[in-house]
């Protein structure tokens, strides 16, 4: 399962540039709003479900290496943070569906 | 390139000042070796004559030049074998005779910092410049090196006293550190906009030094833990100091307040004095200081209320995971 199947199968909305989304597969996932603990547990190339949508997110996923940021209930980083994404190539995909529905549906296509 | 330095002998550098160093440490890394040195210097042969080296000099008003085979890289001879010839009034000699075999040498597409502790540990004035396979590609001295940088960082800076004075100190930190680089960054309480940059910039540097992921990812984490607390929990900010060793990793964090009145709760998983507009971001968790413990080999946290506090880690490295200067030795011994 990559990333461009993931977003179509989602319906997720991309919010940072464009990238061979095809190439890209994320193995597991992490979801959590609490930075400290993502960043003990999310793995390197995963994706990470939050509702968190502030600037800080992008260094977290940064520094992790995440494949994308998958935030929740429809919350919209500001242009700034959608910026410093791009800046430091982080994928921020937005849902409209809450964490418990995404991390579900991301379980049933088998990302575990 | 001392004469237009002013040198400082001071070891007290004001955070505005490591603020710059650290730009220069950084530009250190990111540009190579070939982009900075003297591409097609003057060459000569093994059969020349010690007189034609003289002649050389004077003319090309340089102080060493490669001896060359076909293209290959057998030697050096520089302005010192010149002299120790000149006192045996032997410039009937061929350059064999005095050149030095086997010089250290540099690839082009190293980063400018590998040359540079190259400089340091071998002491030579200047290092041949060779591609990977092993031909001579140019010619590298520290004024290169200073001259390369100083135009890196013609954009950052405005005036040319300024630049000269930084590109300088990274000379005399680097050649006063020996084996160890020094990274030190500042951090602005409250300034969540560049919440994670440093830490991010030391995993960069230490990933280019060829540190393995898993150490760069654990360096990662502890220094962005601790950068986040100068950021949430000090008046006045603070500053991370990483020193990179061959053998280990130590990171400093130090502010001047408030301080932790009780360091032993503090370090309790779920513990966390955090503000609830600052928890709303998802930070105070109470999980920093716990993970840190878990990501270092170990961990020293000290502080007075009313005064400050003071985080110091080390993560040692392995055989495998060594970096930096071990990382420039490796490569010398694959010379040998
Ligand atoms: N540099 C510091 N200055 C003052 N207090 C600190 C500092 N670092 C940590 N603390 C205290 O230790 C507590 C626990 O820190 P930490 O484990 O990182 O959790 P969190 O940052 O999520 O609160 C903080 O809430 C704070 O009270
Ligand atoms: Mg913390």
């Amino acid at each position: 399962m990559n990333l461009e199947q993931i977003i179509q199968s989602l319906d997720l909305k991309l919010l940072t540039e464009q990238k061979p989304f095809h190439e890209i597969q994320p193995t597991t996932g992490y979801a959590a709003d609490l930075l400290s603990c993502v960043m003990t547990g999310a793995s390197r190339g995963g994706l990470w479900v939050t509702l968190q949508a502030h600037s800080n997110i992008v260094a977290v996923a940064a520094l992790l290496e995440l494949s994308a940021i998958i935030i929740t209930e429809g919350a919209q980083p500001d242009e700034a943070t959608i910026q410093k994404a791009n800046d430091e190539g982080v994928t921020l995909l937005s849902s409209q569906q809450d964490t418990y529905r995404v991390v579900g549906r991301l379980w049933e296509l088998g990302i575990r | 390139m001392t004469e237009q330095t002013p040198l400082r002998k001071s070891s007290l550098i004001s955070d505005q000042e490591a603020e710059n160093i650290t730009r220069v440490e950084e530009l250190a890394y990111e540009i190579k070796v070939q982009e900075v040195m003297t591409p097609n210097p003057i060459t000569m042969t093994a059969s020349m004559k010690m007189q034609e080296v003289l002649e050389q000099f004077r003319v090309a008003r340089i102080s060493g030049a490669p001896i060359v085979e076909e293209g290959q890289l057998i030697g050096i001879i520089s302005i010192e074998d010149l002299i120790r010839c000149l006192i045996k009034s032997d410039l009937e000699a061929e350059i064999q005779k005095y050149m030095t075999r086997n010089p250290f040498t540099v690839k082009g597409d190293d980063p400018v910092v590998e040359a540079l502790k190259m400089f340091v540990s071998t002491k030579v004035g200047r290092l041949p410049v060779v591609n990977k396979e092993g031909l001579l590609i140019g010619i590298l001295t520290k004024g290169d090196i200073t001259r390369g940088l100083l135009k890196a960082l013609q954009q950052d800076y405005q005036t040319e006293e300024v630049r000269r004075y930084r590109a300088s100190h990274l000379f005399e930190d680097i050649e006063s550190e020996r084996t160890s680089l020094i990274l030190r960054y500042n951090i602005k309480a409250g300034d969540f906009t560049h919440g994670g940059e440093a830490s991010s910039k030391i995993k960069r540097a230490l990933s280019r030094m060829g540190a393995s992921p898993q150490i760069a990812r654990r360096c990662g984490i502890a220094t962005y833990e601790a950068e986040m607390n100068l950021i949430i929990h000090t008046t006045e900010g603070g500053v991370i100091r990483v020193e990179i060793e061959p053998h280990q990793i130590s990171i400093d964090v130090y502010d001047s307040g408030p301080g932790i009145k009780d360091v032993e709760l503090a370090m309790k998983p779920g513990y966390s004095t955090a503000s609830e507009k600052v928890r709303e971001l998802g930070f105070g968790a109470g999980m920093g200081l716990v993970n840190i413990s878990r990501c270092v080999d170990i961990m020293k946290l000290e502080s007075v209320w009313g005064k400050g506090t003071r985080l110091r880690m080390k993560i040692f490295l392995k055989k495998e995971d060594t970096v930096g200067e071990g990382h420039a030795a490796k490569s010398l011994e694959e010379k040998r």
